[in-house]
């Protein structure tokens, strides 16, 4: 029987999604606190990004195809689904397989993909950079925003968030495996457990951190083994680093963290949109009011934002939080 | 972002893979495993197989799916 207050950090959007849509919350005992951490990558993408994709959308004669949930994210003026009603030639697709189709199909027309995603989706993208370049492809390139999370898991440690276990993301961790969590738990003392995504994967593997804390046992563990297994698929992880570099990366609400992002290798320049196309240097602006670099630390629920449910709602978003359906907010204000 | 599922490989061509989840049929592409064959379950994320899972595994994801289908009433 623990009586002080714990607060156990998922950094995965589906994993907010899915507490969010489970009621788990309300289950809690009232000393046990789910948090919701940097998970979501559209939520992390910097705002600088943000606005250089908007002027990649502009470009005449340019397809963007990109991930949906990236297509309502507002910058400062406007967003994909803005400029589409503008004119914007912008598709929607599942996998970045369809823009190598597309960039087969229409011949005439520069596409470009917007990469973004953590662990769980880069390797595919590498692995279609390197489909694109043995076919000689001309017309397609990416704009890259990938990220790794491990790298925010500690960034969010130093930042002063208590946090005394990690629900550790489930399909990144298929990728990267178990271990990749070790140092940062033995570092600062706080277990990892790499989490399912359904309800009772979730109830599990709080039980399994909640055991970690009680008996001081840093450490990653696995909850989530029918699909992570030791190691993690090293075929893909081969695959990441032939195609990208690691290098430092702006995080919207966290700052610049070091070696956290990809970044194109030299031998794939001509595959990198930000090198093809001209795009300026754009700061990062606030809105005022947004608060979600805080809700994206873990130090505020997106209630404690001033704009929560006023000026900001999924269907008026401010920050990205709102936007995406795995956003902490979106999935506070549609469960609760 | 994040969301995988898993599926069932019913038909190769080179590295792309039929797989059927539920009756429903998507392309997968294969590249990111190593000696996947036809009947392996695999687990799919925005269009690339990331690991390859047991028989036992996946019943047990489908099962969870399932469970929620029914007191959700909502389609997968």
């Amino acid at each position: 029987m623990i009586a002080r207050p714990i607060r156990i950090m998922e950094v995965c959007g589906t994993h907010t999604h899915a507490i969010g849509r489970s009621g788990l919350r309300s289950l809690m005992p009232p000393n046990i606190e789910l948090v919701s951490g940097p998970g979501c990558p559209v939520c992390v993408t910097s705002q600088s990004d943000i606005e250089r994709i908007l002027i990649l959308a502009r470009r005449p004669g340019l397809t963007l195809c990109t991930f949906g949930d990236m297509v309502r994210v507002p910058g400062l003026t406007s967003s994909l689904e803005r400029e589409r009603s503008a004119g914007a030639d912008i598709r929607v697709v599942y996998s970045a397989m369809e823009a190598l189709e597309l960039a087969g199909r229409e011949d005439g027309r520069e596409v470009v993909f917007l990469a973004v995603g953590f662990e769980t989706t880069s390797p595919g993208v590498a692995s279609l950079i390197l489909q694109a370049d043995h076919q000689g492809v001309a017309n397609l390139s990416f704009f890259i925003s990938h990220k790794l999370i491990v790298p925010a898991m500690e960034a969010v440690l130093q930042g002063g968030s208590r946090i005394d276990g990690f629900l550790a993301p489930g399909h990144v961790s298929v990728i990267i495996g178990p271990e990749a969590y070790e140092g940062l738990a033995i570092r600062y003392s706080v277990p990892c457990v790499v989490t399912g995504f359904e309800p009772a994967d979730v109830l599990e593997a709080i039980v399994m951190l909640l055991d970690c804390i009680v008996e001081g046992r840093p450490g990653s563990f696995v909850q989530y083994a029918r699909a992570v297994k030791p190691g993690g698929n090293r075929r893909a992880w081969e695959m990441l680093t032939r195609v990208f570099d690691i290098t430092d990366a702006e995080w919207r609400g966290l700052g610049v963290i070091p070696r956290s992002g990809l970044t194109l290798k030299p031998a794939f320049t001509r595959f990198d949109a930000a090198e093809r196309y001209p795009l300026p240097e754009m700061p990062s602006v606030q809105p005022p009011g947004c608060r979600c670099g805080d809700v994206l630390r873990g130090l505020i629920h997106p209630p404690e934002c001033p704009l929560f449910r006023q000026e900001c709602t999924p269907r008026n978003p401010v920050g990205p939080c709102m936007v995406s359906s795995e956003g902490s907010c979106a999935a506070r204000y549609t469960y609760g | 972002m994040c969301l995988a599922m898993p599926a069932q490989i019913v038909e190769i061509t080179g590295r792309r893979a039929q797989v059927t989840l539920l009756g429903n049929v998507r392309q997968a592409d294969l590249s990111l495993l190593e000696g996947a064959e036809v009947g392996d379950w695999v687990l799919v994320h925005a269009g690339f197989a990331i690991e390859r899972l047991s028989q036992e595994d996946a019943r047990q994801t489908l099962e969870l799916l399932a469970a929620i289908d029914d007191h959700a009433g909502t389609a997968v």
